[in-house]
């Protein structure tokens, strides 16, 4: 098992793992996407006091759990660097960082453009709008650390201390709407908040689709990064020599 | 010990740091974090008289009276209600027997010798809760509501 790990681990076998990898996340994600989109805005009924504009739901849930989840792949990812040195953990941490801060962007985004027309205010102070916004400063910091110093090694240490320090702001999020009085409203997710089976199904297929979106741009961008770290020895020259010609 | 298991201790004991120091901070700081007072919580002597806060609750049934674009009506818990009078464009979701959050401050109104809590709002949002369902299904669990 360890073995297994570690070949998989070795620079090149994760480069070429990668690349087979990557029409295994392209398809599905696009056909999760159609199909989704579509059971969001056509199959799916409009609610009872929303109307249509509930529908934001099926790209603003899936975008913050995925911030959620990128951030805890990345601190994880991190933490094995750090007591295993496993380099290709370091790259994973790396590259998630820049996807999951768009994941919460969105996240961001689609919150106050629902918020403007249901609540009245397009950003207010609460626990969970603040805590959200906090984990969109951790992804930054995390990746301008990453990005000050020249050594991967140094940079991959310290910004995954960063990252496993900023793990405690996850629970805060997630039970910001239970611990304190919030505007936003409490889970939907998990408590029969949604009673509709075709909003049930419609944010599922969403939500599957950004989990491969995920995958497929890690996938992508590892490969790069890899790359460019491994750029001295000659199975990277080779394969820059194969790409280039 | 080798190198890898001191290391392991090491970032155990930076998450647990971590979480033991956010813990203490959430509980330091949980006053601070709500965003609102209930009607029970003002009337209890809770909420602050000195300074503007919000109050959240329901819109209590047959309370809204609208003059103009002065709106009165009553927000409730269930178990405690407050007046408030708010001038100006409520958000669409408002209506009787949806969750607001109000902001303002109280004011003490006494008429001869009978005073009340009056909350003189300057912003009114509307909460929402986390059901989503077709006006079928709501107009039927409406309906089993009151059967019961």
């Amino acid at each position: 098992m360890w073995k297994w790990i570690q070949r998989q681990a070795s620079p090149k076998v994760f480069y070429s793992t990668c690349t087979r990898l990557i029409p295994w996340f392209f398809w599905p994600f696009i056909s999760f996407l159609i199909i989704g989109l579509y059971w969001s805005l056509v199959v799916s009924p409009a609610d009872y006091q929303q109307g249509d504009g509930y529908r934001i739901i099926f790209i603003h849930v899936p975008s913050a759990i995925l911030s959620m989840m990128v951030y805890a792949v990345m601190a994880i990812a991190g933490g094995i660097g750090l007591i295993w040195q496993i380099k290709m953990a370091e790259v994973v941490a790396k590259v998630s960082a820049p996807i999951g801060a768009g994941f919460t962007i969105i996240a961001l985004a689609t919150g106050a453009i629902w918020g403007k027309p249901m609540w009245g205010a397009w950003w207010v102070w609460d626990a969970r709008l603040t805590s959200e916004l906090v984990l969109l400063f951790l992804y930054l910091a995390y990746m301008s650390l990453n990005s000050a110093f020249d050594n991967p090694k140094t940079a991959a240490k310290a910004s995954s201390i960063l990252a496993i320090v900023g793990l405690i702001n996850l629970p805060i999020i997630h039970y910001s709407v239970v611990w304190w009085n919030t505007l936003h409203q409490g889970y939907s997710v998990g408590t029969g908040g949604i009673k509709d089976p075709d909003m049930q199904i419609a944010l599922a297929l969403m939500f599957v689709a950004s989990i491969f979106l995920y995958a497929l741009y890690v996938s992508i961008k590892a490969r790069t990064e890899v790359l460019v770290r491994e750029q001295n020895s000659r199975w990277v020259q080779e394969e820059v020599r194969s790409l280039v010609s | 010990m080798t190198k890898r298991q001191n290391r392991m201790v090491l970032v155990g004991l930076l998450v647990s740091g971590v979480f033991l120091a956010g813990y203490l901070g959430i509980k330091a700081f949980s006053e601070n974090l709500l965003y609102f007072f209930t009607p029970s919580d003002i009337l209890s002597g809770k909420a602050p008289t000195d300074k503007s806060f919000r109050v959240g609750g329901l819109v209590e049934n047959d309370s809204v009276k609208r003059n103009g674009m002065i709106v009165n009506f009553s927000v409730t818990d269930n178990l405690e209600s407050i007046d408030v009078i708010y001038e100006g464009i409520l958000p669409d979701l408002f209506r009787e027997g949806q969750g607001v959050v109000a902001s303002g401050s109280i004011v003490n109104k006494c008429v001869g010798s009978v005073c009340e809590n009056t909350f003189i709002a300057t912003e009114v949002l509307a909460k929402h809760d986390e059901n989503y369902m077709p006006p079928e299904v709501a107009a039927a669990l409406e309906s089993t509501k009151s059967k019961e």
